[in-house]
């Protein structure tokens, strides 16, 4: 009972970094139809400004956590925002009404052009980070094993629902959630009623990078090291989280990364750790052959 | 004074030219029908006003200032609103939602007072402004296109076939609602038809397509009145 509570802690803190990521991917499909491939590396980007922003903060000696937390939050979301913005601007927008095939390739080329950036800026070697948050609750403790739920845990569960709670609002409630999802339902006719098309796209990206620095940080301060080479794994997880929750659908999302988080702990946990990104790709395969839109997706017919 | 000019306007998809150098002026506070064959590029001409697809050559001005250029989203903005061929509205948002959407560009004091108006036109979109658009009656879902052209309080509204698919009942009542509209609200209104009949005893001009061009012109008395346009497109009609 103890094993399985702390697997399923494990796996949710996981599963929230991975459904911040998917978002990312399943707004960006959801409005251009395209699979922004170096997104991944946007994550990995906002994990690197993290950790400089750590380093700079110890420099001039903010050594008060919770701001040195809130600092670096605001600079991550901030920096790598700009580089959600300017990937698309620079790299996708130019092809908007090319082939598919040339959008996907070049999406490809972004994401291995930005890990050679921070490769050749940051080196090649990890990047460590003593740890921010230290300690936590014990509970259930039995004999030599207790379930141990950190500080850190808490912290990135709790940032995520407020996150997602606040986003959700976003779409739901504002106007410019509004045109987001008119874009997604009809790019043309959210033009013809005086959308900016192309601004709506851009704040599109702004947002997913912006969710996907959070998870960088997290990451981070999860695993307490990092490299320029991050970006890909947790990115095909991301990836396969939006596609297993529905691409196109930001709640699938999120449960898709919850889902592929628990299933990585627990089949780590109770079978063997080095099979289990397979695990998670057999999931969905599964899941794809039963329900080809994903979990959460939506069928197509209804756009009529 | 000229609400909408188009001049020696060319347009197509890709390779394939479908508008062949066409001229078409709207005066303020008119009624114009335009109506043509299927496949003649009436659709074509009405999207291309607003950009898309691009003019490749010709000259468009909306209230004597030059719009060929400009990108869609600016074109609509200057008081120009389009409910487009197939309505397109936004089938997974709320009655509501849709036309909060179509007052999007509209000053935000203005919004419970044109929803008022639009639901006093369409009481049945009062009552539907919690359901989901795609859930709506073919019907419902052309007024509610009309509706949300009329949200972002448009000088000019462009409609493409409006009564395609409904029944004789609301047919009639579309159109009744266009003259109002451009009676009580002075909207100029610029109306693509397959009903020609309805349209150009509804006009106060009226102009004909064939192939991309302009092939005839005239009031819409004069052309109920034309023996080719009889044959050609109200045989059979009421
Ligand atoms: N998206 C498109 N891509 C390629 N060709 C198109 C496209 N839309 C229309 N066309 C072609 O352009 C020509 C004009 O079409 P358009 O839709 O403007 O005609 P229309 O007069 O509106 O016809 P209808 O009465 O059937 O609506 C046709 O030959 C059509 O096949
Ligand atoms: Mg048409």
């Amino acid at each position: 009972m103890g094993y399985f509570l702390q697997q399923l802690i494990n796996g949710l803190t996981l599963g929230m970094i991975y459904g911040l990521i998917a978002i990312g991917y399943t707004m960006v499909y959801g409005i251009i139809g395209m699979i922004n491939f170096a997104h991944g590396e946007i994550f990995m980007i906002g994990a690197f400004i993290s950790i400089i922003t750590f380093l700079a903060l110890g420099l001039v000696g903010v050594g008060w956590v919770p701001l040195a937390l809130l600092i670096v939050l605001l600079a991550t979301m901030l920096l790598t925002s700009v580089y959600g913005w300017a990937l698309e601007r620079v790299a996708y927008r130019p092809l908007r009404s090319s082939p598919r095939l040339a959008a996907l390739i070049t999406a490809i080329g972004m994401s291995i052009f930005l890990q050679n950036y921070v490769q050749l800026l940051q080196g090649a070697r990890n990047k460590p980070l003593q740890p921010v948050i230290t300690g936590g609750m014990r509970f259930l403790e039995d004999g030599e094993f207790a379930v141990n739920f950190s500080f850190l845990q808490m912290l990135i569960i709790a940032l995520t629902i407020a996150l997602m709670i606040g986003f959700t609002l976003l779409i739901n409630r504002t106007a410019l959630g509004r045109s987001q999802r008119a874009c997604q339902q009809d790019l043309g006719m959210a033009a013809l009623i005086g959308i900016d098309v192309d601004r709506t796209i851009s704040l599109t990206f702004i947002m997913g990078a912006s969710l996907a620095s959070v998870a960088g940080l997290m990451f981070l301060l999860n695993y307490g090291v990092i490299d320029f080479y991050i970006g890909f794994l947790a990115g095909v997880k991301a990836f396969t989280a939006a596609v297993l929750g529905g691409i196109g659908s930001v709640p699938g999302a999120m449960l898709g990364g919850l889902l592929i988080g628990l299933i990585e702990a627990f089949w780590s946990a109770y079978f063997s750790v080095e099979y289990k990104d397979v695990a998670a790709f057999a999931i969905l395969v599964l899941v794809l052959i039963f329900r080809p839109t994903g979990l959460l997706g939506k069928p197509d017919v209804e756009k009529v | 004074m000229s609400v909408l000019r188009v001049e020696g306007l060319h347009a197509g998809y890709g390779h394939i030219e479908a508008l062949h150098g066409v001229d078409i002026d709207v005066a303020e506070g008119e009624i114009v029908t335009l109506i043509g064959a299927n496949g003649a590029g009436k659709s074509t001409l009405l999207m291309s006003i607003c950009g898309n697809p691009r003019a490749s050559r010709g000259r468009i001005e909306f209230l004597g200032e030059d719009i060929t250029r400009l990108p869609t989203h600016a074109i609509v903005r200057r008081g120009l609103a389009q409910s487009p061929e197939g309505r397109r509205i936004f089938p997974f948002m709320s009655v509501l939602e849709n036309l909060q959407m179509g007052a999007s560009t509209t000053d935000a004091r203005h919004f419970d007072a044109d929803l008022e108006r639009v639901f006093t036109l369409y009481p049945i979109l009062r009552e539907r402004r919690q359901q989901r658009a795609g859930t709506l009656s073919g019907g419902e879902q052309q007024m509610l296109a009309i509706g949300r052209a009329l949200m972002s309080r448009p000088k000019l509204l462009l409609l493409d076939e409006p009564s395609l698919g409904l029944a004789p009942l609301l047919v009639r009542q579309i159109f009744s609602v266009i003259r109002e509209i451009n009676v009580r609200d002075r909207v100029t209104v610029f109306l693509v038809e397959q009903n020609a009949y309805h349209a150009l005893r509804l006009a106060h001009r009226g102009y004909v397509m064939a192939n991309g061009k302009i092939v005839l012109s005239g009031s819409g008395q004069d052309l109920l009145a034309n023996p080719e346009i009889r044959k050609a497109y109200l045989e059979g009609g009421r």
